[in-house]
């Protein structure tokens, strides 16, 4: 017996894929090849474990004890649920897409400040209208099925948005995309597929945030496709507040061409176990690509956040920074890893890895990685894991400020080395006030309030 | 005015895991007075500055230190500069994500609610504090840096009388802020500190050095050695401190001893 077929006995993923190929119309020729390609590559390896290097940290047992189902009801929002979910930017007038467990909600989104000559269709529809485009983004990056749930996320992925941003065409409002879970996720796996193109010189701001309605048990896996083209900019963030008991393993693959900007922010605060699996390609001279990453973790929260920046071409420019503040039993996982290639001369690469733990409990694993193939280049990593700085207290302390009140600022000052680096202001600043709700309801930051 | 100190230390003793450092200050500081403490390195200054401020680590074996008639020992830091006690640091420290202004206002704020004053509100704090920051000669963003984050040293004490200045204390503890000054600056710190002079404060300023008593003009100048005061003069003092050096003081102590 293969091992595919060991796995394929008792994995319910693999399962599955025979009823969801016989229900599928497939839209274009290269769709169900593409599909299959997916599930051909899950099967090779299956959910991950402990042994596999990549996932050493992050033990995901409870996904797979879950046996999780392919979501295949498509509910209609309600849009008096939406008046009550807390997302982002509520407030002001934004693109907006809404999607509910993976399936686009029209009636809830709002493209009226889409330029006419942008591009945002919901997925489902864009495989009828833009397969050529499509086909040439989904099929071009053979490397993207390379964990398990951009696999499976390949296999089974019902909807999402594709956005395109023709040469030149700058938005200035906010692109928000919006998923909501609801109750109706309880025990399926939800893939949506969001695929966003920004051609040479286009510019926007892309804020995608991720929603449980109630405390159902899920498994959502975003993937997140970005074709960044020459001197185009994306400024992307991403918040991250899924119902308490789900699961989110989330895949973003990032395309960069010559001195494009992509800036990504990562605010990771709900889900039981959660990870970015991010994979960047530094395809041009002259690029600057910045991953900024906050995760805000209690109770047994895991997040892992796992980056490969490989630098293809000289003069690239890579950052990364990811701060963690762990509460109670929580753990965070950094995997950093920076890959220069022979040609990618004068490269500027860094990463830092900083988490204040709050409790006893709390664990962090942290593994930056260098893999340098060419010899004139700037690569440096650091980490650092600690409590609040008592000198900095009692320095506060000395100006009158009691304690519990010094050591929010503190806390709040480390959250802010992160959300600082938001180049948009208001949604830079409603990051803010949404990390700060949300330690509130830590309960070492609700004790030192009490002293 | 009462004839109660505003600072008395009486017999104090106190030392950092078991070693001792202070064997028995006695010190009283009154009202409109400036007081130098004087003396060589590991003299016991920056101890008696810190148990003073409140800082933790010291044990405190042996007797009281009351601030305007209180127990100040019973009092968190914070307590301790409601009542209006400040210590200028040595080492001032680097707080980054902090911003200046909000530290301020934060810490102004928490003193106005401690003496039940109305707080101030953002545009009241703004004009209280640019009037304040054009006395120190800071630069011109500071206030919206990181507390302390890139400051050179000379700005970092500037940063400390700024905060003085603006906090208004009754009495000020200086530590060592003299160390690491250019002769411009020290002049600026000196005027802050003269600024704040007057019959209901007082000043404790502790320094290696006679210089910045050139400017900041003491009434009573104490030698400490070996965490003890063994000399208590006039300003003069210091200059024959700066003159003669340390030596002589420690061998009169001894024989009288």
């Amino acid at each position: 017996m293969t091992e595919t077929e060991q796995i394929k006995e008792n994995d319910q993923w693999l399962e599955a894929f025979d009823a969801e190929e016989r229900a599928m119309t497939p839209s274009s020729a290269w769709l169900l090849p593409f599909r299959k390609a997916g599930i051909a590559q899950y099967a090779k390896t299956g959910l991950p474990t402990l042994n596999d290097e990549d996932w050493r940290f992050t033990n995901i047992d409870p996904i797979r004890q879950m046996a999780f189902l392919p979501m295949t009801a498509a509910e209609k929002l309600d849009n008096r649920t939406l008046v009550n979910v807390a997302y982002p930017l509520k407030e002001q007038s934004t693109i907006r897409l809404v999607f509910l467990d993976g399936r686009y909600q029209q009636e809830s989104s709002d493209l009226s400040a889409l330029p006419a000559e942008a591009i945002a269709l919901p997925l489902h529809e864009a495989l009828k209208t833009h397969h050529a485009e499509l086909e040439r983004h989904l099929g071009n990056c053979s490397y993207q099925n390379d964990n398990p749930f951009a696999a499976l996320n390949s296999a089974y992925f019902k909807d999402g948005l594709y956005l395109h941003l023709p040469r030149k065409c700058h938005v200035d409002t906010p692109i928000q995309i919006i998923h909501l879970s609801s109750g109706n996720a309880e025990g399926k796996g939800i893939f949506p597929r969001f695929v966003i193109h920004a051609e040479t010189l286009s510019n926007c701001t892309i804020l995608e945030s991720h929603h449980g309605l109630n405390d159902a048990c899920y498994l959502n896996a975003p993937t997140t496709e970005f074709v960044v083209d020459p001197e185009a900019r994306i400024e992307h963030v991403k918040v991250q507040e899924e119902s308490q008991k789900a699961f989110h393993m989330a895949s973003i693959y990032v395309h960069m061409g010559r001195a494009a900007r992509f800036r990504s922010h990562y605010l990771t605060m709900g889900g039981r176990i959660n990870r970015n699996t991010i994979r960047t390609k530094l395809d041009g001279e002259g690029l600057a690509c910045v991953l900024n990453g906050l995760n805000l973790a209690d109770g047994h929260q895991l997040a892992d956040n796992h980056m490969i920046v490989e630098h293809a071409q000289p003069h690239g420019e890579s950052h990364e920074y990811f701060n963690g503040i762990l509460d109670d039993h929580a753990r965070a996982v950094f995997h950093g890893r920076i890959l220069v290639q022979q040609i990618a001369q004068k490269t500027d690469a860094k990463q830092t890895s900083k988490n204040l733990l709050l409790s006893n409990d709390a664990t962090v694993d942290t593994k930056p990685q260098l893999e340098i193939y060419a010899d004139d280049v700037k690569c440096t990593h650091g980490a650092t894991i600690g409590q609040l700085d008592e000198e900095a207290i009692y320095y506060l302390r000395s100006r009158g400020i009691p304690k519990p009140v010094a050591q929010r600022m503190l806390v709040h000052a480390f959250a802010g080395e992160i959300t600082d680096r938001i180049e948009h202001q208001a949604i830079g600043a409603e990051l803010n006030q949404i990390v700060w709700n949300r330690l509130e309801n830590f309960s070492n930051f609700r004790l030192t309030e009490r002293q | 005015m009462s004839n109660q100190p505003l600072l008395e230390i009486r017999n104090l003793k106190a030392g950092v895991e078991g070693r001792a450092i202070l064997n028995g200050i006695d010190l009283q500081v009154h009202a409109g007075e400036v007081h130098a403490i004087m003396g060589p390195n590991g003299s016991g200054k920056s101890t008696l500055a810190s148990v003073i401020a409140g800082r933790e680590g010291y044990e405190i074996s042996e007797g009281t230190i009351a601030f305007k008639g209180q127990d100040l020992l019973e009092l968190e830091p914070d307590k301790r500069a409601h009542l209006g006690l400040f210590l200028a640091f040595q080492y001032p420290v680097e707080i980054p994500g902090v911003n200046t202004t909000y530290f301020l206002k934060s810490a102004i704020n928490e003193m106005r609610k401690a003496r039940g004053e109305k707080e101030l509100d953002a545009v009241e704090f703004l004009k209280y504090i640019k009037t304040k920051a054009k006395l120190l000669d800071l630069p011109g963003d500071f206030l919206k840096r990181s507390l302390n984050v890139g400051f050179s040293g000379g700005e970092k004490k500037r940063n400390e009388i700024f905060q003085m200045a603006a906090l208004e204390p009754i009495m000020a503890v200086l530590d060592e802020t003299d160390s690491g000054l250019d002769i411009d600056a020290l002049k600026v710190v000196a005027n802050g500190v003269n600024r704040l002079r007057n019959p209901n404060t007082a000043q404790l300023v502790i320094t290696h050095y006679q210089r910045l008593l050139d400017y900041i003009v003491p009434d009573v100048v104490h030698v400490l050695h070996d965490g003890r005061i063994i000399k208590t003069g006039p300003k003069e003092l210091a200059l024959e401190l700066e003159d003669k050096g340390y030596d002589w003081v420690i061998q009169e102590a001894a024989q009288t001893a």
